[in-house]
């Protein structure tokens, strides 16, 4: 037992060592995102002094842009699922060494997420009032206790698969199935729930007839499985193109299948919902006219919904051609539908909620720089994380980093 | 990234022997980089003046406090607004009556507009003045219509009430289906014995997910510290009305509990020039209200549809 203990430090240490190593443009990469972290951290300090009075938002546009790419990142995160079907019960063989990027990215995923959230908390300082034994969660009434319970809990999934797996890999063992498969497929409904949870936490409000309408936890779905995977393409490119990991192009285009079948899925649920909305006209249209053609000469949102409405409909139309064989033009439909769902999903779906208000006044929201500061850093974060997971994981999958190699001088600190 | 192999001397296996003087002096130009970088980040919070102080983060939820320690709980708010305001209030935990459900009526064909009850609030109820935070919102309403787009929140003539138009203030409506209830995370929000919704300000995590889902937008949140010029501070306070709020957590009207507990009428009511507003005991048959409610041939609750029921009823003179 202790013997297992003092292996497992050994590949923690070894893996800790090499995410320090690397060429100058490893240290280029991170140096960069380490000033960009240390950026956001200095405006979040100069927000948790001063109170969110220094970002944009107000009592009339309550949530801004850190809930808005909360939204978007929790639908980055339930993507890693579109890896992991195919292989798992489709057996597909070319993804299948690539799943553990995926559930990598997603474990980066949920890292911004909760980051998000926390920046959004007016009392950071009473967060342990949400954990249960301690606080008092208000479950299961409250859709926030679900979401705080599930987000955690794909973590400790996600985290528990990939980390098995590579340390199975580093001691060169076969794992064992009955040790992550069942874990596999939980986290497989587990990734539904958690995009699912967080569209309730719109839809359940009948306050805002915006946010309560059936469609959005669908649309959620759709969106996410097609931004996700689109994502995790132009990922598999650069790790194939820094490192001599083997990716084939067959895979990339299974996951092309995937974006595809996704965004007609999206596009068509979008247009569901804008025709429910403005054939039948009433009242209750006020957000989604604000969003789409303004409202009473406010426009902010109009020319963000327009690009993210062309992206995503570019996108397609690539998407459907066979010309997005080649990996020029499925990289630009893959961005295209990245940046157009943030767009759609993050802003678009979260402000128009809250103009006009219910008592129907018209406050529009811009966010602030020092929030843009925060945002900024969050997102280096994710992907100061993601690096580190990549750079721990490929040596290991490629046999380079494994216990046979371990150094001598660790070997003795273990006897 | 990469896997070239990487420079011998920073090679990660074998980093413990290899410690030469030169990479002993280039690591230690990183880590300090490092560490002040990380200073200069952390910086802004030197600015933060009151912490909150050990037992404030420490303390316990409203509804778990023994009534020893909600005595030291309320004893240390008196302290701390004494340092803060230089003045010794005097903060209760009024409970609900037995027997009591509080009903608001406004009369919505009295109404003139003139915002004396919004002031009144602010000022009995220790609102901070900057940022300002004003618990009632008063509507200038299109003559004929209910349509809330077209009310006016900002109007400010030379005098109210101005022609073709009718006055709706809103405020909480004490909803006997509370949806800010069922939305906080930590039920740091609930609805009392008699009716009145109330918030645990020591409680409160400021998601402002209550904020979203109110339908009436009665919630206000400090987005920044508080102020109240100290000769403005209503020393007659309650823990879960009227005392100091901090930066960071939810507020709303709450009835003037610190009053209604104790037998008197709301702010807003007794400063209202026109009589429009009238509070009462809806389980007492005698009451004004339960006489409204029986009376009355057309009453309203805001957005009835959305089936929260507000304890808040408007009211025609029919």
């Amino acid at each position: 037992m202790m013997t297992a203990i003092k292996n497992y430090c050994v590949f923690l240490r070894r893996c800790a060592q090499i995410a320090f190593v690397g060429d100058w443009r490893y240290y280029a990469w991170m140096g960069t995102l380490t000033v960009f972290c240390l950026l956001g951290l200095n405006a979040y300090c100069r927000q948790f002094a001063q109170g969110l009075i220094v970002t944009g938002m107000c009592d009339q546009v309550s949530w801004g842009l850190y809930i808005a790419n909360f939204t978007f990142f929790v639908g980055v995160a339930a993507a890693a699922v579109m890896m992991v079907i195919p292989v798992y019960i489709y057996d597909n063989e070319e993804l299948h060494d690539l799943v553990i990027f995926g559930e990598l990215l997603a474990v980066a995923a949920i890292f911004m997420c909760l980051s998000f959230v926390t920046v959004d908390l007016g009392r950071p300082d009473r967060f342990w009032h949400l954990i249960p034994g301690i606080g008092v969660l208000n479950f299961p009434a409250s859709m926030l206790s679900w979401d705080v319970l599930v987000l955690n809990g794909y973590l400790l999934l996600n985290a528990h698969i990939c980390g098995y797996l590579l340390y199975c890999r580093y001691q060169g063992k076969k794992p064992e199935k009955w040790f992550y498969i069942p874990f596999v497929f939980l986290a497989i409904v587990w990734a539904v729930s958690i995009h699912t949870v967080t569209a309730f936490l719109y839809v359940g409000l009948g306050g805002r007839p915006f946010w309560n309408q059936a469609i959005i936890g669908p649309r959620f779905l759709a969106s996410a499985f097609t931004a996700g995977p689109a994502l995790i393409i132009l990922v598999l490119q650069v790790i194939r193109r820094i490192t001599n990991y083997r990716i084939t192009d067959k895979a990339l285009l299974t996951l092309r299948s995937i974006v595809q079948v996704a965004m007609i899925i999206n596009v068509f649920l979008l247009l569901c919902e804008i025709f429910t909305e403005f054939y039948a006209g009433g009242l209750h249209i006020a957000s989604s006219k604000y969003l789409y053609l303004g409202l009473h000469g406010y426009h902010g949102l109009v020319p963000w919904i327009w690009t993210a409405v062309a992206f995503n409909l570019i996108a397609m139309v690539l998407l459907l051609l066979p010309l997005s064989q080649s990996l020029k033009w499925l990289n630009t439909a893959c961005v295209l539908c990245f940046v157009g769902i943030w767009i759609e999903k993050g802003m678009g779906l979260v402000i128009p909620g809250f103009i006009p208000t219910p008592l129907g006044q018209i406050v529009e929201y811009f966010p602030s720089i020092n929030e843009v500061l925060v945002c900024l850093g969050i997102w280096a974060f994710g992907l100061l994380t993601y690096s580190i997971f990549l750079r721990m994981a490929v040596p290991i999958l490629q046999g380079e980093l494994s216990k046979a190699n371990e150094p001598e001088a660790l070997r003795l600190m273990r006897n | 990234m990469s896997d070239q192999s990487p420079d011998k001397e920073s090679q990660p296996d074998g980093c413990d022997e290899g410690m030469t003087r030169r990479s002993f002096l280039r690591k230690s130009a990183v880590l300090t980089t490092g560490l002040a970088a990380l200073a200069a980040g952390l910086s802004p919070l030197l600015g933060i003046e009151n912490f909150p102080s050990m037992q404030e983060f420490m303390q316990k939820y409203y509804k778990e406090l023994t009534p020893e320690e909600m005595a030291k709980v309320l004893e240390r708010i008196e302290r701390e607004v004494e340092k803060q305001y230089g003045i010794r209030p005097h903060v209760r935990d009024l409970k609900p009556m037995d027997g009591v459900e509080y009903v608001y009526c406004l009369n919505l064909s009295r109404c003139i507009g003139c915002r004396k009850c919004v002031h009144a609030c602010v000022a009995e109820n220790n609102q901070s003045r900057n940022p300002e935070i004003q618990y009632i919102r008063v509507l200038q309403m299109q003559n004929g219509s209910f349509d809330m787009e077209k009310a006016v929140h900002d109007y400010n003539p030379e005098k109210v009430p101005e022609k073709g138009h009718f006055y709706m203030p809103v405020q909480c409506q004490q909803c006997k289906n509370p949806p800010c209830v069922k939305v906080c995370p930590v039920h740091a929000t609930w609805k009392e014995p008699d009716g009145i919704v109330v918030i645990d300000y020591s409680w409160c995590i400021g998601c402002r997910y209550c904020e979203a889902a109110c339908p009436y937008w009665a919630r206000r949140f400090n987005f920044a510290k508080p102020s109240i010029p100290k000769e403005r501070l209503n020393p007659e306070m309650d823990y879960l009305s009227n005392r100091p709020r901090k930066q960071g957590v939810m507020e709303k009207c709450h009835f003037c509990l610190q009053r209604t507990r104790a037998g008197s009428y709301p702010a807003c009511l007794e400063v209202c020039p026109t009589g429009s507003r009238k509070f009462g005991n809806i389980l007492d048959p005698n009451s004004e209200v339960s006489y409204i409610l029986k009376n009355k041939r057309v009453f309203i609750q805001l957005k009835e549809e959305l089936g929260t029921s507000p304890r808040f009823y408007y009211y025609f003179d029919v």
